[in-house]
C-alpha cells in the first residue's frame, strides 16, 4: 500500500515537475509547482514526519506559492507578452543545465544507499522531537537564520519605501 | 476489532460530512431569517412552516439554474476554482474532537476522525491552501472584476494569517501541545483559555471573521466595486458552491474558537451531573454545538451589524494593529509561562 503511494507520489511529483519547465502558461507554470510541493509534503507524510509535511504546506504552498500567482496574475502574464532569449543563450542554459544533472548523477552514484533508519518508525519528524534538535543541537545555526530572515524582512522594507 | 475500527472512523467522518452540508444549508436560512429581524422584516416564510424548506428550495433553484461559462474562460481552471473551495472546506473537520469517547461493544473510541499530533497545524495549512480556490476561480473566469476580487482575497487573506497564527501560537505556548484534542481536554469544567487569553480570542475572532470573507471583511466580493467579486462570472451550482463553502467555513470556524478558546465539548460541573462516560459524551457534543450554534451567530450578527471597511483601512488593521498585538500577547503569554514554571 505505501509503496503504492509512494510510486503515485513520485510519478505526480515528477509530472509536475517536469510541466512547471515545459508548460508555456506562466500561470499554469505556478499551479504546476504547488502540486509539486504538495507532492513533496505527501512524501514526508510516508516517511512519518507530519510536522515537516504540514510546515512545508503552510510555508510553500500556502504562502510563497500564494505571492508567486498573486504576481503573476497581478502582471497578467500571457503568451503573447512572453520574450524569447536569444538562441546562444538557450543553448548555453541547456549546457549548463545538462552539466549540472551530471555532477548531480555522478554524486549520488558515489553515495551508498544505506537506510540508517526505518522511516516508518523513526519518530524524528515529529513536532517533539525536532524541536529537542532544533534547539539543542542546532541553535546557533538556527538563529543565525531568523536573523537572515530578519534582515531580508528589513531591506523589503527598505526597497518598498523607496519611491 | 481492526474492521469494526475502519467502520466506525468511516461512518463518523462520512456523517462528519453530512452534518457540516446540513448545518450549511440552515444557516443560509438562519442568515436570512437574522437579517430580516435586524432589519425589521419578516424573512423567508413562504417554504414550508416558518420557511424551513427555503434551504431546499434553494438548493434546487441552484442545481437548475443555467449552467454558463465564459467562452475567453480557461475551462479546467474554471471548474477547478469551486472544486477546491468546496474540497479546503470540508478537509478541516477531520481534526476537530466533537466530543470525549464513545464506549460500543467494549471498545472505546474517540469522537474525532483523526487525533494527529499537529492538529491545529493541520487547520492552519487547510486554511493557508483555501485562498487557491479564490484565486484560480477569479483568474480563469478572465474578468476583470473576477480577477480584481481574487487578488483582493489573496491579500486579505494573507495578511490576516499571519495574525492569526500569532494569536494561535500564544495557545499553543500554553497548553504544551499541538493537538486539538489534549487543548480542549486541558479546558476540563470551567477552566476555558478564553479567560487566560482574552486579546488572543479577539484577535482570532477578527481573523476567522476575515478569512471566511465574511463582512466587515467581505471585500473580495464587495458589490458596490466589484459587482460579485471573484464569482461574478459563475452561475448555478458553480456559484452555489462557493456560497456554501462559506458557510461551511464559518462553521468550522465557530467550532475552532470553541474549541480553543470555550472548552469545546466540555461544560462547568460535567462532573457532578453522577451520568454514564457515554452519555456524558454526548451531552458533551450537545454543548459543543450550542456553542458552535452561538458563534454562528456572532458571525451573522456582525454582518447584519457593522459597515464594509474600506481596502486601505483593512490593510491597516492587518498589518499594522493585529498583528503588533498579536505579537505583543504572544510575548507576554511566553513570558509569564516562563514565570509560572
Amino acid at each position: 500500500m505505501k509503496v503504492y503511494l509512494f510510486y503515485f507520489l513520485c510519478i505526480l511529483a515528477l509530472y509536475s515537475a517536469l510541466m512547471v519547465v515545459i508548460s508555456r502558461k506562466p500561470v499554469h507554470n505556478v499551479l504546476y509547482l504547488t502540486l509539486a510541493m504538495f507532492c513533496i509534503a505527501g512524501h514526508y507524510i510516508l516517511l512519518n514526519a507530519q510536522f515537516l509535511a504540514v510546515v512545508h504546506i503552510i510555508v510553500y504552498a500556502g504562502a510563497i506559492m500564494v505571492l508567486f500567482l498573486f504576481t503573476v496574475m497581478l502582471l497578467n502574464l500571457n503568451n503573447e507578452s512572453e520574450f524569447r532569449k536569444p538562441a546562444l543563450v538557450q543553448l548555453g542554459a541547456v549546457v549548463a543545465g545538462g552539466l549540472l544533472m551530471l555532477t548531480l548523477v555522478g554524486v549520488l552514484k558515489q553515495t551508498d544507499m544505506v537506510m540508517t533508519t526505518d522511516p516508518t518508525t523513526t519518530q524524528i519528524g515529529l513536532v517533539k522531537n525536532l524541536g529537542k534538535v532544533l534547539y539543542n543541537d542546532f541553535l546557533l545555526p538556527f538563529e543565525v537564520s531568523s536573523i537572515l530572515f530578519l534582515s531580508a524582512m528589513v531591506g523589503a522594507v527598505l526597497l518598498g519605501k523607496k519611491d | 476489532m481492526d474492521q469494526q475500527f475502519i467502520i466506525y472512523k468511516t461512518v463518523l467522518a462520512l456523517s462528519i460530512m453530512l452534518i457540516s452540508l446540513l448545518v450549511a444549508m440552515y444557516s443560509t436560512l438562519a442568515e436570512r431569517k437574522l437579517a430580516a429581524f435586524f432589519q425589521d422584516r419578516l424573512g423567508p416564510d413562504r417554504a414550508g412552516p416558518f420557511g424551513l424548506l427555503q434551504p431546499l428550495a434553494d438548493g434546487v433553484k441552484l442545481f437548475f439554474k443555467e449552467e454558463f461559462m465564459p467562452a475567453s474562460a480557461n475551462k479546467f481552471l474554471y471548474i477547478l476554482g469551486p472544486s477546491i473551495t468546496m474540497l479546503v472546506a470540508l478537509l478541516t473537520s477531520a481534526v476537530i474532537p466533537w466530543g470525549d469517547s464513545l464506549t460500543i461493544n467494549g471498545q472505546t473510541y474517540r469522537v474525532q476522525v483523526a487525533d494527529v499530533n499537529i492538529g491545529i497545524l493541520y487547520v492552519f495549512a487547510v486554511v493557508s491552501v483555501g485562498v487557491y480556490g479564490i484565486m484560480i476561480g477569479g483568474w480563469a473566469s478572465n474578468n476583470k472584476y473576477a480577477l480584481l476580487g481574487a487578488i483582493r482575497a489573496a491579500s486579505q487573506m494573507i495578511s490576516y494569517e499571519l495574525a492569526m497564527g500569532l494569536s494561535i501560537i500564544a495557545v499553543i505556548m500554553m497548553s504544551g501541545t499541538l493537538s486539538l484534542q489534549e487543548i480542549v481536554d486541558q479546558q476540563k469544567g470551567f477552566n476555558w483559555n478564553v479567560w487566560y487569553q482574552p486579546l488572543g480570542f479577539i484577535i482570532f475572532l477578527i481573523c476567522a471573521l476575515a478569512e471566511c470573507n465574511r463582512a466587515p471583511f467581505d471585500l473580495p466580493e464587495c458589490e458596490t466595486e466589484l459587482v460579485g467579486g471573484y464569482h461574478t462570472e459563475y452561475s448555478s451550482m458553480k456559484l452555489g458552491f462557493y456560497l456554501f463553502a462559506e458557510y461551511i467555513n464559518m462553521f468550522i470556524s465557530a467550532a475552532i474558537i470553541s474549541a480553543l478558546y470555550f472548552g469545546g465539548y466540555h461544560f462547568p460541573f460535567e462532573d457532578s451531573l453522577g451520568l454514564s462516560a457515554n452519555m456524558l459524551t454526548i451531552v458533551g457534543m450537545v454543548v459543543f454545538f450550542i456553542k458552535i450554534t452561538f458563534f454562528g451567530f456572532v458571525f451573522m450578527w456582525i454582518r447584519w451589524t457593522l459597515p464594509r471597511f474600506r481596502y486601505d483601512q483593512l490593510m491597516g488593521l492587518g498589518w499594522k494593529k493585529l498583528i503588533p498585538l498579536a505579537i505583543f500577547n504572544m510575548v507576554i503569554t511566553g513570558l509569564i509561562v516562563r514565570l509560572l514554571n
